[in-house]
């Protein structure tokens, strides 16, 4: 099977403590993957190094079948290339609209002069629309962002990594804080979502993760500890040890 | 610009028809129009005073759309006015050196005649050699040119520098300062080609219209100045009202999540710096001939914070917020240190306004940041309903997860 993204042998350190130590990941096209760690086991991290935002100090990270290297790549080439993210805390334009904010993800020619002389047509407008319906904000598209529910909020975010239509999408923690109804609500939309493309979910909440149905990576301490199906991961002694044991 | 951008900004279309109203009140009113209601030195200080609502206007783009607190634009400014005074000055003195020249009984040649110009120019800096910087002074429509292209470049260089290596905030706040103070120190020089502390002077005379009452022409001036600031509004208020506002808004608000949205933030940032760099450069354009002089003291350090200053008062982050602001501001400032208001004896001291306005400003902007984020274009909201939403961004601490005070509240 051909990889989608390839990260190996990486590091990274932080005034000499190593977050991420010698890791190596891979996953295919249309693939769900959760990724489970204690706290500072360096997941988001590891989403800042595949999205540009933090320089290891030493790895490969290479994408799609023409196998770029992504880390000559600033953050906006990045996600032009089909990595969209979602951050541990929502992160929407709360001071505006959940239609702009939807408007602004859609994939789009993203240059400067081309965004000025944008103009919305009926095509973009729908497909926010069905985004809207998919993600349960159809009432909201004129409200504030800033206004919704937290549980919302996570939500419109997902919606607009959808509008961007990613090849890749990095999820941080998207269930915390949420509502057993909310979360489940979540849990379908990142397996729709991973019916065509790849989808990596970093979380804490095991329910949530057996919920998913999917290969686990467990991280620890900047690397990879175990990884294959949950309870093959659960039965693991050094996953129990470090992570379930306590 | 289709029916329903006007639909969507109701604003702009009031803030046209004001300016219509307020244009055509003031041309009632002037000298010139013979009723004197207003003398012709006041129609001066409104048409400046569009110029500065204008120059704002880039500011607020730039500092309230954008979030780069910009404090150089009046370098830009200021550069738009060498570049339109230097015809000025060349095209004026060249009318006099001839004029008084074909009284000669040897017909000058062309040389003599540049030769004599530059020592009428240059002899208060003991020079009388035309500086390269000169080299199309005397030709109108290339001075009009480098009115856009000399500030635009500059803020081009600048822009594509520092937004490169990321600066940001304070640092990039700061930045501007030594630009303008660097470029401020610069013009002082006598050997900068551009007169040193003298500046350029003689502005209001404008070239071929020397048989035009300056009633007329101050009339005209403000003319262009109304219809400047009336296009360079409908302009700005077309950039911020589609996608395009939305991200540079949304690099105001959170400029790595834009980044991982997939567009350039530098690119945005530099455009919209070149942009407004641009408009400033053609307010000052404006400016100059109406204040007949300038000098390098006009774009020191202190200028470009007045204009924030204004943007701060007036409320950023709204395009009339801007033009109120700059308006109200620099009309009171101007009477104030006009010796216009009266002092107000308090018998154990007397205010004399012309040394307390500085004071007074100082401390209306502390208490607008304070008091009033919104500045004076927030009062608009209390009429319009307008809210803002709650805005609580920060997590309770890493390990509650996302939530925020609102949720825990609950
Ligand atoms: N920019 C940074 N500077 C210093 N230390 C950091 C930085 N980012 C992360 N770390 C450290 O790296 C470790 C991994 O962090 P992180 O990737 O956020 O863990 P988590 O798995 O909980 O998401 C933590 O110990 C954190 O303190
Ligand atoms: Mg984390």
């Amino acid at each position: 099977m051909s990889q989608l993204l390839e990260v190996s042998g990486v590091s990274v350190s932080f005034d000499g403590f190593k977050a991420i130590n010698n890791l190596s990941f891979s996953i295919g096209e249309a693939e769900l993957r959760a990724i489970i760690g204690p706290n500072g086991a360096g997941k988001t991290t590891f989403m800042d190094i595949v999205t540009g935002k933090t320089r290891p100090d030493e790895g490969r990270v290479v994408w799609g079948a023409l196998s770029q290297s992504l880390l000559r790549m600033s953050e906006s080439q990045i996600a032009q290339a089909g990595i969209g993210r979602k951050f541990q805390r929502p992160t929407v334009f709360e001071d505006q609209s959940v239609y702009d904010n939807l408007m602004m993800a859609l994939k789009k020619d993203r240059s400067p002069w081309r965004v000025l002389s944008f103009r919305p047509q009926a095509e973009d407008r729908g497909r926010i629309e069905e985004l809207a319906a998919e993600i349960g904000l159809s009432d909201a598209l004129d409200r504030k962002s800033g206004e919704l529910s937290h549980g919302q909020k996570q939500w419109l975010e997902i919606g607009m990594l959808l509008a961007q239509e990613p090849k890749l999408l990095l999820v941080d923690e998207p269930a915390a804080g949420m509502t057993l109804a909310e979360r489940e609500h979540t849990t379908d939309l990142l397996k729709q979502a991973a019916k065509t493309r790849a989808v990596v979910v970093v979380e804490h909440d095991m329910e949530f993760v057996r919920r998913l149905d999917c290969k686990v990576t467990v991280l620890h301490e900047g690397s990879v500890l175990a990884e294959g199906s949950l309870d093959h991961v659960t039965k693991n002694q050094d996953v129990i040890d470090v992570y379930l044991g306590r | 610009m289709s029916r329903s951008f006007f639909a969507r900004n109701p604003s702009v279309l009031i803030f046209i028809a004001v300016l219509a109203l307020f244009t055509l009140a003031v041309t009632m009113a002037s000298e010139a129009a013979g009723s004197g209601a207003l003398s012709t030195s006041f129609v001066k200080t409104l048409g400046k005073t569009l110029c500065l609502c204008l120059v704002a206007l880039a500011m607020d783009l730039v500092w309230g759309y954008t979030g780069i607190l910009s404090l150089g634009h009046m370098a830009f400014f200021g550069l738009g006015g060498y570049m339109i005074g230097m015809w000025l000055m060349y095209a004026r003195t060249e009318s006099i050196v001839a004029a008084s020249m074909s009284n000669a009984a040897i017909p000058p040649t062309d040389q003599e005649i540049v030769d004599a110009i530059g020592t009428q120019i240059f002899g208060v800096v003991g020079s009388s050699e035309f500086p390269p910087v000169w080299a199309f002074a005397d030709s109108l429509w290339m001075q009009l040119a480098l009115v856009v292209l000399v500030p635009g470049a500059l803020a081009l260089a600048f822009g594509w520098l520092a937004f490169r290596s990321r600066v940001t905030g304070v640092y990039l706040s700061i930045l501007t300062q030594a630009m303008t103070l660097a470029l401020a120190l610069y013009l002082f020089q006598n050997d900068s080609g551009l007169r040193g502390n003298n500046g350029l002077s003689g502005l209001q005379n404008i070239p071929g219209l020397t048989g035009v009452p300056q009633a007329d022409v101050s009339l005209w001036f403000f003319w262009a100045s109304a219809f400047a600031l009336g296009a360079g509004y409908l302009l700005c208020a077309w950039v911020v009202s589609g996608k395009f506002g939305s991200v540079i808004r949304g690099i105001r608000d959170d400029e790595a999540r834009v980044r991982f949205l997939g567009y350039s933030v530098e690119g945005y940032k530099l455009f919209v710096f070149t942009f407004t760099a641009v408009i400033a450069g053609i307010a000052g354009a404006l400016y100059y001939p109406q204040a007949g002089i300038i000098n390098p003291a006009e774009i020191a350090p202190i200028a470009s914070i007045y204009l924030a200053v204004w943007v701060a008062i007036g409320g950023r982050g709204r395009l009339y917020g801007a033009v109120i602001g700059a308006a109200i501001v620099s009309l009171l400032s101007t009477m104030f240190t006009g010796g216009q208001v009266p002092n107000l004896p308090l018998g154990f001291y007397t205010i004399h306004w012309v040394d307390w306005w500085q004071v007074l400003l100082g401390l209306s902007f502390v208490l607008v940041t304070l008091f009033a984020p919104k500045g004076i274009g927030g009062l608009f909201d209390l009429v319009t309903g307008r809210r803002s939403p709650e805005r609580h961004g920060a997590d309770l601490g890493p390990d509650s997860g996302s939530f925020q005070e609102k949720e825990a509240e609950e």
